[in-house]
């Protein structure tokens, strides 16, 4: 048997189940990464079917096939460029209207298509029956139902995808726009018919029309007569309707898709609120949807610092028990320091704080956003996010922050712009994660009592709020507003959960671990070598005089740098036999002050380079280096004049 | 009975008013710091030429005809505003009452072209307030920039002003039919469904001026404020 190579793209709107077909369809073969030079996800897995090697790509879920977005325009030239062999549009029947305004632009497009109306099972709930049959006959490719939390229907959709492109397709209906428009289609059409190009024809001509930036600066070096034409026509077209070509354009499809949803459905709604409705009108109220929020929020936390905090400690009790063994294998030379108190600390820290509290952490995540309670945060949270330049989405990866700034770098590619990206990323840096809060605790909580632990995270919470709000005013350009689809509650499923868990723990050690093995390295080294006193001694202007803080302070900070709470650990290891009471209760709030600001951790800043280019990253921590210094200076002033 | 003082009323109306609820006499008697009874008298001739429905308890509510005059003349006035502070420097404390003096004798023309020259603002700049929108036919802004030279009055005028929809209650619906701004804006709406046209539910918003939530083609959207402010529906009452 011949194993020929297939590549199938899924494509279709956000919250249509596309991911569960496309773990149910690829399992663990997967493979996420991101686009060539951008910071768009691409999920890639591969399979077995029918003597075929199949590639799925999973493509992002967007609602049009402009150029709004980074994540619109990565998946049209995909499809456009790369041409998969063919495309599963994946459709959420219980907003059909909607989800094939995205058929028709795919269509147009003219690639080998299939569309899986996902979510029959919803839409039923709420009235809606779909014909699959006059749906099939009115878009003229094959149509399947399909329940993907069930599996159901799935690997039909697989024969019928390899049926279609070992025939080919020739049914397809286009849409057909008002007279006045296919017209002048038809023009442009003329004019591009001695040009090749990867587009259909077709599909340029409207694009010119609506005028598509993107499209008109490729046609206008192969047909530069094509653009002036299309400039002309839309101008007529607009004369006539009075509404800009793309509007005119833009409507006629919606109306298209509109006409085939009417005529494929039928409509009975139900007289009763359905659950979902009520579970949504109870989490967007203006009293209760706080307060569910509100509890939710700090029970996760609780119960997710509990867990942490059991787990992170068992684990480094039954990981530093290798110790002797590590001894016995390299002795206690340089080798052996090197060896244990290098690579294998870095590995224990990083394995003591990504264990207990990430995978937690992205379980609740994937929870909540499976479950469709997102985005009913950002729908409470929009207004507060506003004031510092970011809509509501921005507030899901500062949650995440809270357990680790890594991830939460990594989740502000949701934020649809560059400059939001940017801000938001700046943001959750200032977040105290989970091995602040050890600082936090284990120092000011512990030492001077809860309330002034607490009172640190309002005015961590309040610093997050000034800088923000800084940084939207210095930060050039426009806040883009929150324009967001909230789709019907839904059970999350445990299996997706678990698999999105699992990517993004990947993600997470490809990029942290690496950085913390090699940075205990170097410090380790620079410890056997005894250089580690001569810096501290250099930075002692700073820690000593500015700050007021013991000079090992300088040294615990650096290692810091790989981890918080090392900063604190190694503190009260310096500071012994007295032990971290040496400190006075002002050296101990400016230090926690300090170690919460002064810079992001090793893997932090190699997730913001890798997300924000390095230029951006370094400017980010260059300022929250300074910042804690200033702050910490100013903090120790204005508390030894009151206490 | 002057057209500066109908003008007046109806705008004093239009602004205690709040989604559409009856104003009563005294609140309007404080508003002009006037004496009740000559309130009473005026709302009377009022409701006679059709702008309000009055009656004695319940105070008074514009009528569809008295809303328009009562946004046109206050998309006047704060659109003067914007111009006495922004372009003339003027304090900002002292521009309301300079624009209550020249809102009554701005012309229709002159109001459209300020309104351009300004780049069509969205709110006044002493409380915040929103700019109603114009009564012209165009989608967005900018199709009035492109379009506005050729012949206005070939393109016609709206029978209604539209409203943006921060201003529909709960539950109420209305048809897009402008949103303040440039093609961009329209085109991420349109591709969400907000076409020119299409009917919107408003189901709520969130508290302290935060998002709305609509219905739109069997969808649930969540829209920011300051976009929400921008989109303009020709209102049809639940």
């Amino acid at each position: 048997m011949t194993h020929k190579k297939l590549i199938i793209a899924l494509a279709g709107n956000a919250n249509v189940g596309k991911s569960v077909i496309f773990n149910y369809l690829t399992g663990l073969h997967q493979h996420i990464g991101n686009w060539p030079g951008k910071t768009v996800e691409r999920a890639e897995g591969t399979l077995s079917f029918k003597g075929y090697t199949i590639d799925i790509i999973d493509l992002p879920g967007i609602y049009s096939l402009s150029t709004y977005s980074l994540e619109e325009l990565v998946s049209r030239k995909y499809i456009a460029v790369e041409r998969p062999d063919l495309v599963i549009n994946v459709v959420d029947a219980s907003v059909l209207e909607r989800n094939l305004f995205f058929t028709l632009q795919l269509m147009e497009l003219e690639t080998p298509m299939i569309v899986a109306l996902n979510q029959a099972d919803i839409a039923k709930r709420k009235g809606i029956e779909i014909d699959t049959e006059k749906l099939e006959q009115l878009l003229g490719v094959p149509v399947l139902q399909t329940v993907a939390t069930k599996g159901r229907g799935v690997s039909q959709l697989l024969e019928i995808a390899i049926k279609v492109i070992e025939k080919g397709q020739t049914t397809r209906r286009e849409v057909r726009y008002g007279e006045e428009v296919e017209g002048r289609i038809a023009r442009i059409t003329e004019t591009l018919q001695d040009a090749q190009f990867i587009y259909p024809r077709r599909y340029v001509a409207i694009k010119l029309l609506e005028g598509d930036e993107e499209i008109a600066r490729e046609i206008a070096k192969l047909a530069p007569k094509a653009v002036n034409t299309a400039k002309e026509l839309a101008g007529e077209i607009e004369n006539l309707h009075g509404h800009a070509c793309s509007t005119v354009i833009t409507s006629e499809r919606y109306e298209a898709a509109g006409r085939i949803a009417r005529q494929a459905q039928k409509l009975v709604p139900p007289l009763k609120l359905t659950a979902e409705e009520r579970l949504h009108n109870l989490t967007t109220d203006r009293i209760t949807g706080y307060l569910i929020m509100g509890s939710s929020l700090l029970l996760i936390f609780f119960a997710i610092f509990t867990f942490g905090n059991y787990t992170s400690d068992l684990l480094s009790n039954l990981l530093n028990r290798l110790e002797p063994l590590s001894t016995n294998l390299f002795g206690t030379g340089i080798v052996g320091s090197l060896v244990w108190g290098g690579a294998a600390e870095g590995l224990i820290a990083g394995v003591t704080v990504a264990l207990p509290y990430i995978i937690p952490f992205y379980i609740v995540l994937y929870f909540l956003e499976d479950s469709g309670y997102l985005s009913r945060i950002a729908f409470l949270m929009d207004n507060i996010m506003h004031k510092i330049g970011l809509h509501g989405k921005a507030f899901i990866p500062m949650m995440l922050g809270y357990g680790c700034n890594v991830p939460a770098c990594l989740g502000c590619r949701i934020m649809e712009t560059k400059r939001e990206r940017t801000l938001a990323a700046f943001v959750t840096t200032l977040v105290p994660c989970a091995a602040r809060t050890v600082i936090i605790l284990g120092l000011v909580g512990h030492f001077l009592g809860i309330q002034w632990a607490l009172a640190l995270y309002v005015f961590d919470l309040v610093v997050i709020f000034a800088l923000g709000r800084l940084a939207f005013r210095i930060m050039p350009g426009e806040p883009s507003a929150l324009i967001m689809e909230m789709a019907d509650y839904r059970m999350p499923q445990v299996k997706t959960v678990l698999k999105e868990t699992w990517f993004r723990l990947a993600e997470f050690i490809k990029i942290a671990f690496p950085l913390i093995i090699v940075g205990s390295l170097v410090i380790k080294a620079a410890d056997v070598f005894g250089l580690l006193n001569p810096v501290a001694n250099l930075l002692s202007p700073v820690t000593v005089t500015w700050l007021g803080l013991p000079v090992i302070t300088g040294i615990t900070l650096i290692f810091g740098v790989l981890r918080k709470e090392l900063s604190l650990i190694l503190l009260a290891a310096l500071l012994a036999p007295v032990g971290l009471q040496a400190l006075t209760p002002v050296q101990m709030v400016v230090f926690t002050l300090v170690a919460m600001f002064y810079i992001p951790c090793v893997a932090t800043i190699s997730a913001l380079v890798r997300e924000l280019g390095g230029k951006k990253a370094l400017y980010i921590t260059l300022f929250e280096i300074a910042f804690a210094i200033i702050l910490g200076g100013v903090a120790l002033r204005l508390l030894t004049l009151f206490a | 009975m002057s057209s500066k003082s109908v003008e007046d009323y109806l705008k004093a109306i239009y602004i205690l008013s709040q989604n559409g609820k009856s104003v009563s006499t005294t609140e309007i008697s404080e508003h002009f710091n006037i004496a009740p009874a000559s309130v009473t008298e005026m709302l009377k001739k009022l409701a006679k030429k059709g702008y309000v429905r009055y009656s004695p308890y319940h105070g008074a509510q514009l009528t569809s005809d008295g809303f328009q005059v009562a946004e046109r003349v206050t998309r006047k006035h704060r659109l003067l505003e914007r111009f006495l502070h922004d372009v003339l420097r003027i304090r900002e404390d002292k521009v309301h009452s300079e624009a209550c003096e020249m809102e009554h004798a701005l012309s229709d023309e002159a109001e459209e072209s300020l309104c351009r020259y300004l780049n069509h603002p969205d709110r006044c700049p002493d409380d915040g307030k929103i700019i109603p929108a114009c009564d012209l036919p165009f989608s967005t802004c900018e199709e009035c920039i492109e379009l506005h030279k050729k012949d206005l009055e070939e393109s016609g005028r709206r029978e209604l002003i539209p409203v943006s929809i921060t201003q529909l209650k709960n539950g109420e619906r209305g048809k897009v039919s402008f949103i303040r701004g440039g093609h961009k804006a329209l085109q991420r709406l349109s591709d969400m469904g907000l076409t020119p046209g299409t009917e919107v539910t408003v189901v709520k918003s969130a508290p302290f001026h935060g998002p709305l939530e609509i219905l739109v083609r069997g969808s649930r959207l969540a829209l920011g404020r300051g976009m929400s402010e921008r989109i303009f529906v020709e209102a049809e009452k639940a």
